[in-house]
């Protein structure tokens, strides 16, 4: 299936990217001639197929990079780089290119807050006809219905409850009833921002399952999506991320698989072990601190200040090495002392 | 006879019409310096009675006592000595703090508001280093800072006024796993020094069980009833 050349790629590497980002950077123009680095030279790729969890503390820039992948970002806004999805550059399309081609139909969009994103005034099953009409080839009354009905269907939205309107749903439900909709325009990269914010765990699980499933089930020409999901719920990356990458202050400071980076042998930037370690089934100890303003950042590692194996090295940028930008990351073997250092839930209390 | 409890509410019924409460029949106690978590899933009403317990919701039934005596006027009506026993964080700052007012000053309010204006200059800078705001951030507006740092500052407002009982209601539901640390640190350092009590209301058993002395489900805070009449907002099926 698909044309020769796609053919060709899978055979000769892994399978061509959803997303490709390549130096993105995002700055804002503030009042006073002020600049503020919301992101800077962001690397990384979404596999068919594949979850990647971009995480890290509010504020450091992670729903701007979403923005700029969705052309969403305000007019004082410039950014840097590219990020190609299926032979476009999301960052230089122009508005009617995103509007018409984008939007909903490359990229599917999964709310940070569903009883916000929804119409208020109209009903879950005149929000999915509208959308499959716009968005795909169906036409005539009846087949919209159907294809609106089996969108429901496929998030396991309850038929019985279409005709209400969003304030008539649980979370739970409003969570599927925008997951349907980003779902119907068959997009080949979904993106999650925030999906689980103000969700009880039960509901967390359940959201983040069906995100899961919808990336591990193909698509309509057989490739599989690519789910982009930025979030700041380490317990919601862990379940359902294949790789993770860890944002600081505007930048990516660690990339490594999912595995490895909650299981053994863990995080290997002091930041990303920091925020592990504040889990409160782990050590439950904050960072010191508070992340910096990103209208003035320092000039070496932004995390410096508050870093435990802070040196004068760290007075100059960390190169990326290996998915990795530190100067003095904790050895790949420290698993054993970041596990034996976790004391048991129950005695923890300080 | 057992130490007086510092909070303890009896068969409270409450809500926002009385045909349907939100909360019925529940009871619950904590004695002082106790961290009791109370742990329910979203919509059962546990937001509720942690506003009937911080005197801000008047209930329909029931008893409410803050140490051993029973709490007969609500809101602003209640006496002052019974209003400041009692300090609340709540799970939106957005919500809950001022637009207009800079940090230093939402986390003076009380002082203000009780005629202990001349307490601020020293209370506020305490307060400040306790929450972990720096000086810049309190001359901040809230939209001027982020959602982490403005519930720094409304930590540090239940506290200015050094409530026996501290109630958080979802407290660190909306924030980051360092910010949530970091504040629960705050709150147990106010209560090693002070020997507070504290109710943190909560659907996150992981968090509740490793911050609090006890934690109570919500089924259990209601027994005796077949449950709350709101019709459960989690589908049962996975």
């Amino acid at each position: 299936m698909g044309h020769p050349s796609s053919i060709g790629a899978d055979a000769v590497t892994e399978r061509t990217p959803v997303l490709s980002v390549r130096g993105l950077s995002v700055r804002f123009l503030m009042p006073g001639g002020r600049r503020v680095a919301a992101v800077t030279d962001a690397h990384f790729d979404v596999a068919p197929g594949e979850c990647l969890a971009l995480i890290g503390e509010s504020g450091c820039g992670k729903s701007v990079l979403a923005s700029a992948l969705l052309g969403l970002l305000p007019a004082n806004a410039q950014s840097a780089g590219s990020a190609r999805l299926g032979g476009l550059d999301l960052l230089t399309a122009d508005e009617k290119t995103l509007g018409r081609t984008v939007r909903g139909r490359l990229i599917g969009l999964v709310p940070q807050s569903p009883a916000a994103h929804l119409t208020p005034v109209r009903t879950i099953r005149s929000q999915l006809e509208e959308t499959v009409a716009a968005l795909t080839g169906v036409r005539g009354r009846a087949a919209v219905r159907a294809a609106a009905r089996a969108a429901a269907e496929r998030v396991a939205f309850p038929a019985g409850h279409l005709d209400r309107h969003p304030h008539e749903l649980s979370g739970g439900l409003a969570q599927r009833a925008a997951t349907a909709l980003a779902l119907v325009g068959d997009a080949p990269l979904l993106l999650a921002d925030e999906p689980t914010t103000g969700l009880d765990r039960d509901l967390v699980d359940r959201t983040v399952d069906e995100l899961r499933r919808h990336v591990d089930a193909e698509t309509g020409d057989g490739t599989g999506r690519g789910l982009l999901m930025i979030t700041h719920d380490l317990a919601a990356a862990e379940r359902i991320a294949d790789r993770v990458a860890v944002m600081y202050a505007g930048r990516i400071v660690e990339l490594t698989d999912a595995r490895r980076f909650f299981g053994s042998p863990g995080p290997r930037h002091p930041y990303s072990r920091g925020l592990l370690q504040a889990l409160p089934d782990r050590a439950f100890t904050p960072i010191p601190g508070m992340p910096p303003e990103l209208g003035d950042l320092p000039g070496g590692c932004a995390f410096a200040p508050r870093c435990p194996r802070a040196t004068g090295a760290c007075a100059a940028l960390p190169p990326v090495t290996d998915g990795l930008a530190c100067h003095h990351p904790l050895p790949a073997s420290g698993a054993e002392e970041l596990r034996s250092t976790t004391p048991a839930p129950e005695n923890a209390r300080a | 006879m057992p130490e007086q409890p510092l909070l303890e509410l009896r068969a409270v019924t409450a809500g926002y019409d009385r045909r349907a409460p939100a909360v019925r029949n529940a009871s619950l106690t904590v004695a002082p310096g106790e961290a009791v978590g109370l742990l329910g899933p979203s919509g059962c009403g546990k937001s509720t009675l942690a506003r009937v317990a911080a005197l801000l919701h008047r209930p329909d039934s029931g008893t409410l006592l803050l140490d051993g005596a029973p709490v007969r006027r609500w809101r602003h009506r209640a006496p002052r000595a019974q209003r400041t026993t009692v300090g609340v964080v709540f799970q939106q700052p957005r919500l809950s703090a001022d637009p207009r007012l800079r940090l230093t000053d939402l986390i003076a309010e009380p002082l203000r508001a009780t005629g202990r204006r001349e307490d601020v200059p020293d209370r506020v800078a305490e307060l400040a280093a306790a929450v972990g705001l720096t000086p810049d951030l309190l001359g901040r507006r809230p939209h001027e800072v982020s959602d982490g740092q403005l519930q720094r500052a409304c930590l540090a407002r239940a506290l200015v006024l050094r409530p026996r009982l501290l109630i958080c209601d979802e407290m660190t539901a909306m924030l980051d796993a360092s910010t949530t640390a970091a504040l629960v640190a705050a709150v147990e350092d106010y209560r090693t020094a002070t020997g507070a009590g504290l109710l943190a209301v909560g659907h996150d058993h992981t968090l509740l069980k490793r911050w609090c002395d006890r934690t109570v489900h919500w089924d259990d805070v209601t027994s005796g009833t077949s449950g709350t009449s709101l019709e459960p907002s989690v589908p049962s099926a996975m």
